[in-house]
């Protein structure tokens, strides 16, 4: 076979992978350009049969209406509030724990480390009523710590960041130390800034799952205004019949705006960060 | 090792702010619900030992029966999303593919749409009377059902939700397995006159069964613990949900809505139990089938 086969070969089954990829992405967008559509359009035009394939007149006031009939902007921070202090709490409290089992040594290391790695399997519903149990005696049912707090501590994070401290040569830690840092110091200042890849792999992770997390918030979370939005999303049934399914689209479009916006801006950074965790 | 002189009480201030939340809202936790599930909540929630009582009425409930197998046909589907995530992202693994990173995008998104918000799109494309589904397959003849009322078709509705959501995240575990298969191997395999599908058959399928498996495995759990989908797609209050209900689902019911919490913490120990056997299962068959080298 020539060189100029090859090349055509190459060339014809490329075409091939292309029509399979294109209808592949089709699938995978449609629901989103669909909902774009609907954001904009009326009641009427959603519920048309056969379907509009554009809205006649842009809705705008579908976007104004999820503002003056839904606790959005509400439910928007407390969604805000949550995502920033779950994660701000597992980049540093993960980091610390998992630097200490990677390049410590210290008594009950190796029952400490067994002990929390012992619930990485465990799936979260086993530990869901005690964990409202404690929230509601620190009286803090429906609201953002309650929300927060149990999970800053996490037994994933901290074997991720444990690994990734593994993989950091120990001769910048040694220079810090002879330049008379103590272990709090030489961590803050020298081992965290070259652990950057690692907290923003952990950074990632806990943005999107916090994001998204529903069960927890479910539960702790009772008036409409301290729910994330996830929540708020899901509990939307009982407005069903009052408001305008073109509305109910523009508050989902606003819902999961600012994940999508931040995943296509950092893609390579997100993609590197689930495969780093995923792969362990 | 040589850290040891100087460390000193430092490791306590790393490592118990962690080790406490962990004991606090997990160890003990699981401790609790593993006794809790001996239990009954009285109605003004005091609870008394009641043995292995709710273990056998679970075991009598043909809720949980009925939960077990909607667990099971949801995973079955969603696993389908595997192949077709191999099929995908190998097509994109070709060396000079264009508009590689456009695809790479668009396939991944469902994966970080926010599952309760996209569900309230599906909801209204799967609507039974205008749904945009319905009307495409009534242009191909076929009188679609009501996707969100009929049991089994609300719990396929949910699954094919499911699938299309997983198939961004197997793209990128996969991706990460395809970067690791060495060029050469193909390279030689064309020039022994391979096809494309036969390197593919030969090659790339089994060089990537170490991330193959792991996706079965993560996916097989995950669909264990079904329950965002189900609650957004069709809501909570949606008629069918006792027959489409998943384990988690008829556990949050008992534990939040029933206030059954003894009952509950059984139903949450064979969650437990069922994810358990399934990792330990998976761990020893992938010898026989993955290939490591």
């Amino acid at each position: 076979m020539t060189s100029r086969d090859q090349r055509q070969q190459r060339l014809g089954s490329n075409r091939v992978a292309h029509v399979v990829l294109i209808l592949g992405s089709l699938v995978m967008t449609f629901p989103f350009l669909w909902q774009l559509k609907m954001a904009f359009s009326s009641q009427a035009e959603i519920q048309s049969v056969p379907p509009d394939l554009f809205p006649s007149k842009l809705q705008w006031s579908n976007f104004s209406e999820v503002f003056q009939r839904l606790p959005f902007l509400d439910q928007f921070w407390v969604s805000v509030a949550v995502t920033a202090g779950r994660t701000i709490g597992q980049l540093v409290l993960c980091s610390m724990a998992g630097y200490a089992f990677a390049r410590m040594s210290f008594r009950f290391k190796g029952l400490m480390l067994a002990l929390i790695l012992s619930i990485l399997m465990v799936p979260s519903q086993v530990y869901l009523i005690p964990q409202y149990q404690i929230i509601q005696s620190l009286g803090w049912l429906d609201s953002i710590q309650g929300i927060i707090a149990p999970g800053i501590f996490s037994a994933f994070g901290t074997f991720l960041m444990m690994q990734f401290f593994r993989t950091i040569p120990a001769e910048l830690e040694e220079a810090a130390r002879l330049d008379g840092c103590n272990p709090w110091q030489t961590f803050w200042k020298v081992v965290l800034p070259v652990a950057r890849p690692g907290l923003i792999s952990l950074a990632i992770i806990t943005v999107l799952a916090s994001w998204a997390d529903l069960l927890w918030p479910l539960v702790v979370t009772s008036s409409p205004e301290n729910m994330p939005l996830s929540v708020g999303l899901a509990t939307l049934s009982g407005y069903q019949g009052t408001i305008s399914p073109g509305v109910l689209m523009a508050a989902a479009l606003m819902a999961m705006a600012p994940v999508l916006i931040l995943f296509v801006v950092l893609q390579r950074r997100v993609v590197e960060g689930i495969a780093f965790s995923g792969l362990k | 090792m040589k850290a040891r002189r100087a460390d000193g009480s430092w490791p306590w201030l790393f490592v118990l702010p962690t080790f406490l939340g962990v004991v606090v809202f997990y160890l003990w936790p699981l401790l609790k619900t593993l006794y809790d599930s001996f239990t009954e909540t009285g109605p003004f929630g005091g609870s008394t030992w009641v043995g292995a009582e709710n273990y056998s009425t679970l075991i009598a409930d043909g809720e949980v029966y009925r939960a077990v197998v909607n667990t099971v046909v949801y995973t079955a589907i969603v696993l389908l999303g595997i192949p077709l995530a191999v099929l995908f992202a190998s097509l994109l693994n070709r060396p000079g593919l264009r508009g590689a990173m456009i695809y790479r995008t668009l396939f991944f998104l469902p994966y970080v749409a926010l599952p309760t918000a996209i569900s309230l799109v599906w909801r209204i494309i799967y609507n039974g009377e205008y749904g945009v589904l319905n009307q495409a397959l009534g242009v191909l003849g076929i009188d679609g059902p009501s996707w969100i009322t009929e049991p089994w078709f609300a719990l396929i509705a949910v699954a094919l939700l499911g699938l299309w959501m997983s198939i961004g995240f197997n793209m990128i575990v996969l991706a990460a397995g395809l970067k690791g298969i060495p060029g050469e191997l193909y390279e030689a395999a064309s020039l022994d006159g391979a096809s494309r599908v036969q390197q593919f058959r030969s090659i790339t399928v089994p060089l990537l069964t170490p991330s193959i498996f792991f996706l079965s495995v993560v996916t097989t759990i995950a669909g264990f613990q079904l329950f965002d989908q189900l609650f957004a797609l069709l809501g909570p209050t949606n008629p069918v949900m006792p027959k489409t209900q998943s384990l988690v689902f008829l556990f949050y019911d008992a534990a939040f809505v029933g206030n059954d919490r003894g009952y509950a913490a059984a139903v949450a120990v064979l969650i437990l139990a069922v994810v358990g056997l399934l990792t330990l299962f998976q761990f020893r068959f992938q010898r026989r089938w993955v290939s490591y080298d």
